[in-house]
């Protein structure tokens, strides 16, 4: 028997998409039931609770949590969210209901055995509910007290060798595609980059240093499925210098209709039989390819990455073999000053794992030393970047300025010289003027 | 229910205290096939939806089998998701960045007897626990936050409307008839913990009214200087309010300047703006990450706001449904719904989609907003 009536909530129940109600109404019914004799560290009716409060919700149209709350773990200034209801009275098994973030492996690859034993300890000593995954990446544990946020953090830490993730005004937990993994397009090892930039920087990602949060993406192509262009304040993703490589058989194959295009990602339709030079050389954005007498030429020089060949005819073309990543800088959602696209800092820059990928982390260092001088309070890299300029952060890294970084060149002349720039420098004497310029 | 100690001593917090250690390698997660073939895939094919091979230098194959999930998920449903891949995928699997879930197998007869189980496998109010799909030309699983589950700040639900989306587009999960693949984003407040600002369709939770100002409590609950110096308009400003006899330090907003981001109430709890009939949803459209063809784009508002309509949001699906229809029927093989609007130019975007546009459409809102405007005699009737 339910402990409070949800009316609307049992609503989302019907329809086919998995419905996160009755998944919350499973776990309340398990918890009640409790066959294996749990001893619940936290309030048994807590999952009860909180269809409570969110069926509140769904009447009030507003949220019933308050905000946040210092509470944490010791030595750390991230990775815990406190969160309290406002209506205790009536939810008691929410009443402290604090969100901790457990950093998760690089591609997401998981064992049944490691999250059973997640379940477990979430079992014991939190809500039961978790986010498969935060949108950061991070494995979310939904709710547990004040009091268990050290036992879940020894657990972690003593029995699984597992870390808290980030959260505040620190690196926030850097996350990946799944890149060589299971991909054919991945341009550098994006889960290896990945888990040695979080463990090389722990520091920044468990104690606030930084103006404000910071988040690190990897895409091993210029596919960006993990969205990194948009979304983190350093993007890097995989791109290669050489020339795509060609089986010109393959595409024979494509153009007899041996192979689906594009993987078969078009199945669903009958879009007419492929026609490699309207959906392949004709959607080139640079024109840099040909098809004639049968065979597939690309002029590399022009081409600039784009993906859509390789993406249509993948038993055909594949990346060059001369590859590293680009890195960009600066994407953020539009709080404050509205969105920001990921812009241009590096072109190219090799992802060598053999020296533990020097050339990449000086660069992020130069960043966070010019953005930790001047950034201020609350200002992500981005809004640093559009106050101070490009200019500002090339220098700052020491990148030489190249036509790569910009769409365009400027449409004003309002160019911040430098003096030294200028030759005899900016003092000059009045009156020397005015011996050929009489006022 | 007696405490357990994990064996953490609260007086000396620093005793055999570990720190630092990051996350768990992923070499120990990797299935044998996998690991074997890493950085050796030739080629990937998508058999049907939902279910690819990648084909490795090796001979070696994987299947993939990917299924939809709610982010939201309970230790029962996912010591169910173990049960699956022990039975079938030598207990292992991943999640994906759009919180599907992928079981790999390492041949082709282990593939029918996955499917089989994880089709048959429903929640006990009727929806699927592991609904086949979110491959290719199709619509994947929805990227989203938490709202009104666990937030402070949010002006709609995520869960739900994650919930009444998905299954009024279920059949373009498990299809791929679209001309490109689509995918939809949620962020419950214009934080977007969710980034979906760079979505093909966003759903946004937004507030429309100014903050209240919780006098009696702020100067105890905030810095006033913080909370004034977090507006981007420059909305507030301080002020000394009569409390009763009391003078106490307080702010003003001047409400015809608020832009409703709720940035003020981030740093200050004493300024709510959540409200009933203020909140509601923005729906934009045409963004995309990739950089295959056209370059990445943000997301632009295409509808400004459509009331929160619990449990299951009709108006906001049907104008959803009703931009993927027309971008469906209209737009180019291999054309995403951002570069479709682009090319047949958003006048006729509106036409098509039938939606209305209004005022709030225009950018007024800062130097970007000019680049926004029509600065051409190029334009369709």
């Amino acid at each position: 028997m339910a402990k409070h009536k949800t009316p609307l909530l049992d609503q989302l129940e019907s329809g086919p998409w998995p419905s996160f109600v009755s998944d919350m109404k499973q776990e309340a019914a398990a918890r009640a039931k409790n066959v294996n004799k749990v001893e619940y560290q936290i309030p048994q009716d807590a999952v009860e609770d909180l269809l409570g409060v969110l069926e509140l919700s769904y009447v009030d149209g507003s949220t019933h949590w308050k905000h946040g709350g210092i509470v944490g773990v010791f030595g750390y200034g991230g990775g815990v969210i406190g969160r309290y209801c406002d209506q205790p009275e009536k939810f008691p098994g929410v009443a402290h209901f604090h969100t901790m973030r457990v950093s998760q492996p690089a591609g997401k690859f998981y064992t049944t055995e490691y999250l059973r034993q997640l379940c477990d300890l979430w079992d014991l000593r939190g809500s039961g509910l978790t986010n498969m995954h935060g949108s950061t990446g991070d494995i979310i544990f939904l709710g547990t007290t004040t009091p268990q946020l050290e036992e879940v953090f020894y657990e972690l830490t003593h029995t699984f060798n597992q870390d808290l993730g980030g959260s505040g005004s620190n690196l926030r937990t850097p996350a990946d595609c799944i890149g060589q993994a299971r991909c054919e397009y991945a341009c550098y090892d994006t889960q290896d980059l990945c888990h040695t930039l979080t463990n090389d920087y722990q520091d920044e990602l468990h104690r606030p240093a930084f103006p404000y949060k910071f988040k690190f993406k990897f895409d091993g192509c210029p596919n960006c499925c993990v969205a990194s262009i948009a979304r983190s304040d350093m993007s890097f993703i995989g791109t290669w210098k050489d020339d795509i490589r060609i089986d010109q058989d393959a595409v024979a194959g494509y153009v007899k209709g041996d192979f689906k295009p594009n993987a078969g990602a078009h199945a669903g339709r009958d879009w007419g039989k492929f026609d490699i030079q309207k959906e392949v050389i004709g959607l080139c954005p640079t024109g840099c390819m040909k098809y004639e007498n049968g065979k597939l030429t690309i002029d590399n020089r022009e081409c600039t990455r784009c993906m859509h060949c390789i993406n249509v005819m993948p038993r055909a073309l594949r990346p060059g073999k001369e590859t590293g990543c680009s890195i960009l800088c600066g994407a953020k959602a539009p709080i404050l000053d509205g969105a920001q696209m990921g812009s241009l800092l590096v072109p190219f820059i090799e992802v060598n794992k053999e020296d533990g990928y020097q050339a990449i982390k000086d660069v992020i260092e130069a960043v966070w030393d010019w953005w930790m001088e001047e950034g201020k309070n609350r200002e992500r890299l981005g809004e640093l970047m559009k106050r101070q300029g490009l200019q500002k952060l090339l220098e700052m890294t020491n990148i030489k300025p190249v036509p790569q970084h910009v769409k365009e060149p400027r449409s004003n002349p309002y160019i911040f010289w430098k003096e030294e720039e200028v030759k005899g420098g900016w003092d000059r004497d009045i009156n020397e003027f005015r011996k050929h310029h009489l006022r | 229910m007696a405490f357990i100690s994990s064996g953490y001593n609260p007086d000396k917090p620093m005793e055999n205290r570990l720190t630092d250690m990051g996350p768990r390698h992923f070499e120990e997660f990797y299935p044998e096939v996998i690991k074997n073939n890493k950085g050796k895939w030739l080629y990937h094919e998508i058999l049907k939806p939902g279910v690819l091979v990648h084909v490795a230098e090796s001979g070696d194959e994987v299947y993939t089998v990917r299924v939809g999930s709610a982010r939201l998920m309970s230790v029962t449903h996912i010591r169910e998701i173990c049960d699956i891949a022990d039975k079938h995928c030598s207990g292992h699997l991943r999640f994906t960045t759009r919180n599907n879930i992928e079981f790999m197998v390492d041949s082709k007869d282990k593939v029918a007897p996955l499917i089989k189980d994880l089709e048959s496998r429903k929640f006990d109010g009727g929806s699927f626990k592991f609904p086949i799909g979110g491959t290719g030309a199709g619509i994947s699983n929805i990227v989203h936050t938490q709202g009104w589950i666990h937030c402070h700040t949010p002006a709609t639900d995520a869960s739900g409307t994650v919930k009444a989306t998905m299954d009024k587009v279920f059949s373009d999960f498990q299809n791929m008839r679209m001309p490109a693949h689509l995918r939809i984003s949620m962020a419950c407040c214009l934080n977007m913990c969710g980034a979906v600002h760079c979505s093909d369709i966003a759903i946004l939770g937004y507030h429309r009214k100014p903050p209240m100002v919780d006098h009696a409590y702020l100067d105890k609950m905030c810095e006033v200087p913080l909370a004034i110096a977090a507006c981007p308009t420059a909305a507030l400003k301080p002020k000394k309010v009569d409390l009763d006899g009391t003078t106490v330090n307080s702010v003003e907003v001047n409400k015809n300047r608020c832009m409703f981001c709720g940035n003020c109430y981030t740093m200050c709890p004493s300024l709510p703006l959540a409200d009933k009939d203020g909140d509601g949803i923005v729906l934009m459209a045409g963004g995309k990450v990739s950089n295959r063809i056209s370059s990445p784009k943000f997301s632009k508002v295409v509808v400004a706001f459509i009331p929160n309509e619990m449990p299951r949001w009709p108006t906001m699906t049907k104008k959803i449904t009703d931009i993927i229809e027309a971008y469906a029927a209209d737009a180019r093989k291999y054309e995403r719904l951002g570069e479709w609007a682009e090319r047949i130019g958003w006048e006729r975007f509106f036409e098509k989609t039938g939606l209305e546009f209004t005022h709030h459409l225009i950018d007024d809102f800062r130097d970007p907003a000019y680049y926004t405007w029509r600065q051409t005699t190029n334009f369709k009737f």
